[in-house]
């Protein structure tokens, strides 16, 4: 979201709000959770999991709005995501300073 | 020395596992099982998923759920779930089922297998469950090849891909599975790719539901053998590709659904229609020809028998 003023319903918008957990162990490192998030919160690590894959790791945190893709397209049921309360969006979020030109 | 001997003792940058969280599905599966032997970016994990949320979705009773499976790498499939769940001989997933089935009417019988196990050794048992109608839903996870032994040329390794059995490419014609499925009287028919899960999972839950006989066909990636023998990348590479070239039409007539080597694939639901299933049309024919003596076998739990009628 990137507006050039704040919008006028910005306290009545809710974003669903999520929680992620990677169970680390048993991932084998298919990137398909850090391929298909819509909102780009995953990345691989550099790190090792006990079996030598890369993990997923949480990059933005509280970016996640439960959509539930990672959790339904894992192939080892590895990450799930426990939804947590909505929230507003933050002003800094919607308007981004130095875009305006 | 004593400095690298603490390096070497010391623990690599290993982060603990999370061991007091749990999966929303663990009640379904057998967690003392897990990590599966499937290679990493095999679709059949996503598969699974997929079929855990449309039990969940669909609301059935897990205790009158049961999965069967043959043999091959989606043969495991029926191991890691915590519902009654038989791993079968090479290629009879399906008369086992239809045992299942027709033994206790109870039951929604699910078979999860693979192309090589249900097309290839078991297709004469797949055109004949679906021509008496019989009360289950199959899921064919195909990959193409015979992936558990070696990536083998199979009746669905689409032509010119290259294979174990085909080193210059594979020069049969292939299998089109949605519309065998059809032809030989499936009332629900669906394609999907592992990566349409929810479309996959909304099929699965409208196919557990309907009574009959339902066949849903899931392409998934194979990395390790279809994938690296054809330099198509890794697993992801394939859902890549599933997600450029995949086009939905539901209801399009199945001769056009053929799939070609890296070509456009059709998915969709084909085929959604209503036809009366084996054990009602038995029931209804014997009453018809018999009258009163006919007294309908209603499964092992129900209390009327025709030996307590006969008495």
């Amino acid at each position: 979201m990137n507006h050039w003023r704040v919008p006028f319903d910005i306290n009545k918008i809710e974003i669903p709000h999520g929680n992620i957990h990677i169970l680390i162990e048993r991932c084998k490192g298919c990137a398909f959770c850090e391929e298909y998030c819509p909102k780009d919160v995953l990345e691989m690590s550099r790190d090792f999991n006990r079996k030598g894959y890369h993990y997923p790791i949480i990059l933005k945190q509280g970016a996640c709005v439960n959509c539930n893709l990672c959790e339904t397209i894992c192939p080892e049921f590895a990450i799930f995501v426990e939804e947590d309360k909505p929230r507003h969006p933050d002003i800094n979020d919607v308007i981004k300073k130095g875009d305006q030109s | 020395m004593s400095d690298i001997t603490s390096e070497m003792t010391s623990p690599l940058n290993i982060p603990e596992p999370e061991e007091t969280l749990k999966h929303p599905m663990e009640q379904y599966l057998r967690t003392e099982r897990l990590p599966h032997i499937w290679c990493a970016s095999c679709g059949i994990g996503t598969v699974l998923t997929a079929y855990i949320t449309a039990l969940q979705k669909s609301k059935l009773d897990p205790k009158k759920v049961a999965v069967v499976s043959g043999i091959g790498c989606s043969g495991r499939a029926a191991g890691y779930l915590r519902l009654d769940s038989f791993h079968s001989t090479h290629g009879r997933a399906i008369p086992f089922a239809t045992g299942l089935a027709v033994g206790n009417p109870e039951l929604k019988v699910t078979v999860i297998s693979g192309d090589g196990d249900l097309i290839a050794i078991g297709g004469n048992h797949i055109i004949h469950a679906a021509r008496r109608n019989i009360n289950m839903t199959i899921i064919c996870i195909n990959n193409f090849n015979y992936a558990m032994t070696g990536g083998q040329a199979g009746p669905t390794t689409p032509e010119s891909a290259n294979a174990s059995t085909a080193p210059y490419g594979a020069y049969e014609y292939p299998f089109n599975l949605p519309f065998l499925a059809e032809s030989s009287g499936a009332i629900f028919v669906a394609r999907w790719t592992a990566l349409h899960i929810r479309r996959m999972a909304k099929s699965m839950t409208k196919a557990l539901l309907k009574p009959g006989f339902s066949f849903i066909e899931v392409i998934a990636p194979c990395s390790t053998l279809y994938a690296r023998r054809n330099r198509l990348g890794s697993g992801l590479d394939l859902m890549k590709y599933y997600h450029d070239s995949a086009i939905i039409k539901h209801g399009i007539d199945t001769r056009e659904v053929d799939i070609d080597f890296q070509d456009r694939i059709v998915v969709g639901e084909f085929v959604n229609k209503d036809k009366t299933h084996f054990l009602e049309k038995r029931d209804q024919f014997l009453s018809k020809k018999l009258g009163d003596k006919y007294v309908p076998y209603k499964g092992p739990n129900s209390t009327t028998s025709t030996m307590k009628e006969e008495e």
